[in-house]
């Protein structure tokens, strides 16, 4: 074949092949949905964290605003320290709550952030001061179990 | 044995007596495992690789079936080594392919690929990739095998011609006698490895010795023996005397 | 001593085994140190890149459809039962960015590419051609081997991609257009659950460990075929059987190594 016919063939595979690549990264992948270079660090603590994994996302009223960086237990207070990146672009007040909630029933972990009224807004490097831990099944069973048992029998 | 420059020599012996083993001695494919081969000056036993691929340069080898690269076109073919080893400018390179190839006359077919050729145009586009840098020595593994008389021929006339024309020295490794004792000036005979007989064409077609009667006229029985050694024929058929 | 025998055998084919796979990671080597000159002509890269990158596109693109739409089948069969079909995106992704699309694309490769190396430079030695180019001063792997060697290596990410991505829309195809999985969430669940660098960029280092293993067993059973006829075919099969065997224990080993235990 022609070399003129072979460098189009190869460069149309070359190009299908790094579009596929870029396609998976953006459209499958969470590339294309946050970017880390735009983000300020904040963290907080929680007495349980649950099934939360690094990279888990941080979403406030159902957006996606940032992800989790790191989970790392504190000796000191004997909790989870979770440090987060929030998109630059979001800022919060410094009463924000931040919650550890399920999307669905099985679903991923994420946290949600509830704005509060405050007027002076988080910066970098500071803490959410309002935090609610991760619901463990057990417990809420255990809950139930107990108050079932307070009740007077009939 | 000795291979002075601008001569024709062939190498002449039965199929399995080192004769192709011979060539790859002398191209520093294979080391031996005694004595020295020297190329125009050197020994080819203790040269380094580089060395031993610049050596290589100056050599043309012809392979027995030609070993034209098949997923390149005859010109290509011509080019690979010009292309590989000089900086020469493409149109220069273009210019000297279709010179070699006007010289096996086969300048047509610089656009064909190598299985669009008969054997005898393959071996003659061989020949002119094996002169394409113009080696001072140029061996040629089997030129003669399975090619009809015509193209016997011309390939045996071309071998002649090239080494005059290019003042090399030539070697030929064949078992075609009749063609090869038209065109060489020297004649070596071997058999399991060793010399057994040499001379000009003229002294080897008038030799008296047996082996080199035998082999220059075709005849079956002889100092090479019809049958392979073996066990007496009566045991190995099991059969007793009675 | 039939017992003796057999333990002689062990020992025989185990010493072979070494021997070849010794040889084997010279060649490696050999083909890394040969490669500069096909860099500096990368229209050699070219012109095998056509025949194993362009040539396996379709065989590529096709399965990729089908073991899409296989995934998204049977994830929604079972899914179902949970009633999380919802997360059929996120299964067909991950099931292909992690494993299938890196392990059958190149299996497809091996079998496809790998194969018509191992022949056409298993002919090449029987032709002499190789000798040919030995006698030419032309060292036959840098001038064969390499541009292969690399060939290879460019365009089995590229078709693992290939075949990640259209498998996702096969997926796409079958549960959103006929099953009817809602689109939002299929698309959404899925980016949120694949990762770019855990999932994806090891997805990539697969292909691309799979795709030198494929090369590399390919171009040395060619290389060190025996010149005839019954000498290339069995390199070839050795080589779709070697390289097949070779991605699913490398699989296993990096999945181990990137996934296990976190």
């Amino acid at each position: 074949m022609e070399r003129t016919g072979i460098d189009l063939w190869v460069g149309i595979f070359v190009v299908a092949g790094v579009a596929a690549l870029v396609m998976l990264a953006m459209k499958v992948g969470n590339l294309g949905t946050y970017n880390v270079s735009d983000a300020y660090k904040i963290h907080a603590y929680f007495t349980n964290v649950g099934g939360l994994k690094a990279t888990a996302s941080i979403k406030s009223a159902g957006v996606l605003v940032g992800r989790v960086d790191s989970i790392t237990l504190d000796t000191q207070r004997y909790e989870a320290k979770v440090v987060m990146s929030i998109d630059k672009r979001y800022q919060f007040s410094k009463d924000t709550i931040g919650k550890i909630l399920t999307s669905g029933l099985l679903g991923e972990q994420y946290i949600g952030l509830d704005v509060g009224g405050d007027t002076e807004m988080l910066k970098n490097g500071e803490q959410l001061k309002k935090t609610q831990s991760a619901m463990v099944l057990e417990d809420l069973i255990g809950k139930f179990m107990y108050s079932k048992a307070e009740e007077p029998a009939k | 044995m000795n291979f002075p420059k601008g001569k024709l020599i062939t190498i002449m012996g039965l199929s399995g007596c080192g004769k192709t083993t011979l060539m790859r001695l002398i191209g520093g494919a294979l080391k031996p495992v005694k004595g020295y081969i020297k190329v125009d000056g050197q020994i080819t036993n203790d040269l380094s690789q580089d060395d031993l691929y610049a050596m290589r340069r100056k050599m043309g080898m012809l392979f027995q079936f030609g070993a034209l690269f098949t997923d390149m076109s005859v010109y290509d073919n011509v080019a690979f080594q010009m292309r590989e080893h000089t900086d020469l400018p493409e149109e220069l390179i273009h210019d000297l392919v279709l010179m070699k190839l006007n010289a096996v006359g086969l300048r047509g077919t610089h656009n064909l690929m190598p299985s669009e050729l008969s054997g005898g145009m393959a071996r003659r586009v061989a020949l002119a990739r094996t002169v394409a840098l113009d080696p001072m020595l140029i061996m040629y593994d089997e030129p003669f095998a399975g090619l009809d008389p015509i193209s016997l021929t011309v390939v045996g006339d071309l071998v002649r011609r090239l080494n005059d024309a290019l003042g090399a020295t030539s070697i030929i490794v064949t078992h075609d006698v009749q063609e090869s004792l038209k065109i060489v000036d020297y004649v070596y005979f071997m058999a399991n490895g060793v010399i057994v007989a040499e001379g000009t064409p003229d002294e080897i077609r008038a030799s008296e010795k047996d082996f080199v009667h035998q082999f220059v006229h075709g005849e079956m029985d002889g100092p090479v023996p019809f049958h392979y050694p073996g066990g007496g024929y009566r045991q190995d058929l099991n059969l007793q005397a009675v | 001593m039939p017992a003796a025998k057999a333990i002689r055998g062990i020992g025989h084919s185990t010493i072979n085994a070494v021997w070849r796979i010794g040889v084997a990671t010279r060649f490696f080597f050999l083909t890394l140190m040969y490669s500069g000159s096909s860099f500096r002509r990368f229209h050699l890269i070219i012109k095998e890149l056509f025949s194993t990158g362009v040539m396996s596109l379709i065989i590529i693109i096709v399965a990729g459809m089908f073991v899409g739409m296989v995934l998204g089948l049977q994830g929604y069969e079972t899914l179902k039962r949970y009633g999380s079909e919802s997360a059929l995106g996120v299964m067909v992704a991950l099931g292909l960015v992690r494993e299938l699309g890196p392990v059958v694309a190149a299996l497809l490769f091996a079998s496809r590419a790998g194969s018509a190396m191992t022949a056409e430079i298993g002919l090449m030695k029987a032709t002499e051609q190789i000798s040919a180019m030995e006698m030419m001063a032309v060292h036959p792997i840098a001038r064969i081997v390499a541009p292969r060697f690399w060939a290879g290596i460019i365009s089995m990410p590229l078709l693992a991609a290939m075949f990640s991505a259209v498998g996702v829309f096969g997926g796409y195809f079958v549960g959103v257009v006929q099953i009817g999985v809602d689109e939002g969430s299929f698309w959404s669940q899925m980016q949120a659950a694949v990762d770019f660098q855990h999932d994806i960029l090891n997805g990539v280092i697969k292909s691309f460990v799979f795709g030198t293993a494929v090369t590399v067993i390919a171009l040395f059973e060619g290389y060190d075929a025996p010149p005839t006829a019954e000498g290339v075919s069995g390199a070839t099969t050795r080589t779709v059987v070697t390289s097949s065997l070779a991605i699913l224990m490398l699989d296993f080993i990096l999945t181990a190594m990137m996934f296990g235990g976190s």
